[in-house]
């Protein structure tokens, strides 16, 4: 990416009201107006031309590109600092468009076993599938990411921040590896969202997140996006042939070649979602780029919130174990500070005791945290993850992703948090 | 050594070339559809930039209905800007033949720089602009960059910065 303008220096707060959301060409329009609509007239055959071989930039059919889609992708470009990205339906979309753009039949991915139980799922069975084989590694000991390494394989992909236990990643590290090896580093930053940590600053190559969570933030609408950070060179050798070979669709053109350094997201807009077609409602986006024009705010206060309800459940002689990195006897506590100074989030995991039993107890004697299958939302939840998220792994793989029978999952609102402390102290057994 | 330090340009001092400039000799225009050069020329020529190709080794004699010239020195006319499509190592002899034809910018693609020759330029009053691609920045100012989802990094309270 070039040194871009002065524009660089707005804060955090500036660009996630602003960025991508210039009033609007014809009306003026203050807002990002929603674009309902799923094609756009051409103004001749000899720009449809050019609109279909991707010499021009615009607007041809909503499953590829859309006006309110396309002002949420850039605002998460430029949060992410990164070059560019493409919007889509889910989180689970977003993995799948950044791995089916760059992998084939009979490739290799590493990926941490700290993750969302939905994604070990994806790449143990749908992708096995593909042929896309995945092994999973256990991510505290960073050197079990380059003896995992294969001549085939293609990407490695972490959570920093894992769900459902917060644990801490040292994506710096990993990223190292990565970069050794020449393999592109997809890290997903769904738990921590672009305010709380951004993994292009330790080496990530593509972002993928989960929009559905904190980045909408209020629990309305699923949505999901890959980031092309814009700094891996997939020119250096043939092992990435869909950016690096001729791709007859467009009149042969290279995507490294003739897009630089956004040539990965025009691979993942102008082919693999054009393909796949798990595009994002002008619907979603709108209420989502309203979500994000808040996103520091709520971030701040989940932040706050979190640390507080842990330091509450840390003295409860009835809690084991909580494993909020912001605690200060949690082993991540360092990791913590270097990749999340404003704080690790608010999803985290507790122990309780009395084990299985007071866990069932607890989540049905709630009267404020609600009880579903998502994080990241105003509103405080509750989930049993071995019972629900994280059931169709194995009791072995259910310990390993921090998800055993004893164990229940919060993600901290933006309540006053006396009363979410108040909630769990009657609840818990 | 080439100083390969990317340079900053405010936004107002592209734009101001960009809207000034109404012709444009591009050397090193290919007259293959898919090679980068060909989607800029193509790109800005439809923003209403007339186009001039040099190609020293093309056998076409027009590229996107414009007469190819071997070199800059053929020109009849004095193009606004010239782009230098080419190999690094081409860039100092082709700005200082760019130099002799006086046009009033002299832009260096995306990968290319010169930093001696942008001293030498600016001292003649030549605006000099290097590692910039004038497709992406058109683009860029113009809003249509953030249509493909491409991060411009332009905040503005303006419903456009740039039209053509």
């Amino acid at each position: 990416m070039t040194n871009d303008n002065k524009n660089n220096a707005y804060g955090f707060a500036t660009k996630a009201i602003h960025a991508g959301a210039h009033p609007e060409y014809v009306t003026g329009a203050r807002n990002t107006p929603i674009f309902q609509t799923t094609s756009y007239v051409f103004e001749n055959t000899k720009q449809a031309e050019s609109l279909f071989k991707l010499q021009e930039f615009g607007f041809v059919y909503s499953r590829l590109t859309n006006p309110t889609v396309s002002v949420l992708e850039e605002r998460l470009a430029c949060l992410e600092k990164s070059r560019a990205a493409v919007a889509c339906s889910s989180g689970h979309a977003a993995q799948q468009l950044a791995f089916a753009s760059l992998i084939s039949n009979g490739d290799h991915f590493i990926a941490s076993n700290k993750l969302y139980g939905g994604s070990i799922n994806q790449f143990t069975k749908t992708f096995k599938n593909f042929g896309w084989d995945c092994t999973l590694i256990d991510p505290e000991n960073v050197s079990n990411f380059e003896s995992a390494i294969r001549e085939n394989t293609k990407l490695i992909f972490i959570e920093t921040l894992s769900n459902p236990d917060g644990s801490i990643l040292d994506v710096e590290a990993i990223s190292k590896i990565a970069k050794k090896n020449h393999i592109p580093l997809i890290v997903d930053n769904t738990l921590a969202s672009p305010f709380l940590h951004n993994p292009i600053d330790w080496g990530a190559n593509i972002i993928t997140h989960s929009l559905t969570k904190f980045i909408c933030g209020n629990g309305t609408s699923m949505g999901g996006i890959v980031i092309d950070c814009g700094n891996f060179n997939y020119l250096a050798d043939n092992r990435y042939p869909s950016m690096s070979q001729p791709n007859s669709s467009y009149n042969n053109i290279k995507f490294s070649e003739t897009f630089g350094d956004f040539g990965f997201a025009m691979k993942v807009k102008a082919d693999t979602l054009r393909d796949l077609g798990c595009s994002l409602s002008p619907q979603n986006a709108f209420y989502i780029i309203n979500g994000i024009e808040t996103l520091h705010l709520r971030m701040q206060k989940h932040t706050a919130n979190a640390l507080k309800v842990a330091e509450y459940l840390d003295q409860n002689p009835k809690v084991s174990f909580v494993s909020y990195s912001g605690l200060k006897n949690s082993k991540y506590y360092k990791l913590s500070k270097k990749y999340f100074p404003n704080g690790p989030g608010s999803i985290f995991t507790i122990k309780l005791k009395k084990g299985y039993r007071s866990c069932v107890s607890l989540v049905e004697n709630v009267k404020l945290l609600s009880h579903v299958a998502n994080v990241g939302d105003t509103r405080s939840l509750i989930i049993h993850p071995a019972s629900t998220t994280h059931s169709q792994l194995s009791d072995a793989e259910k310990v390993k992703a921090g998800a055993g029978p004893d164990v229940v999952r919060l993600s901290i609102g933006i309540e006053s948090v006396e009363d979410i402390i108040q909630d769990l102290d009657q609840a818990i057994i | 050594m080439i100083n390969k330090k990317d340079p900053s340009y405010e936004n107002y001092f592209i734009q101001s070339i960009l809207r000034e400039t109404k012709s444009i000799a591009i050397v090193g225009l290919s007259d293959k559809q898919n090679r980068p050069s060909y989607f800029a020329a193509k790109y800005l020529q439809s923003k209403g930039y007339k186009i001039i190709p040099i190609n020293p080794i093309t056998k076409s004699k027009t590229i996107l209905n414009e007469k190819v010239y071997k070199y800059l020195g053929d020109i009849d006319e004095i193009p606004d800007m010239v782009d230098l499509f080419v190999k690094q190592d081409k860039v100092k002899d082709l700005v200082d033949k760019s130099i002799k034809i006086n046009p009033k910018t002299i832009w260096l693609q995306l990968g290319l720089f010169d930093y001696t020759s942008e001293k030498k330029t600016k001292s003649i009053g030549i605006n000099f602009i290097m590692n910039r691609c004038p497709k992406i920045e058109f683009a860029r100012l113009s809003g249509e960059l953030g249509w493909a989802g491409i991060n411009s990094n332009v905040i503005t309270n303006k419903k456009i910065l740039l039209k053509k």
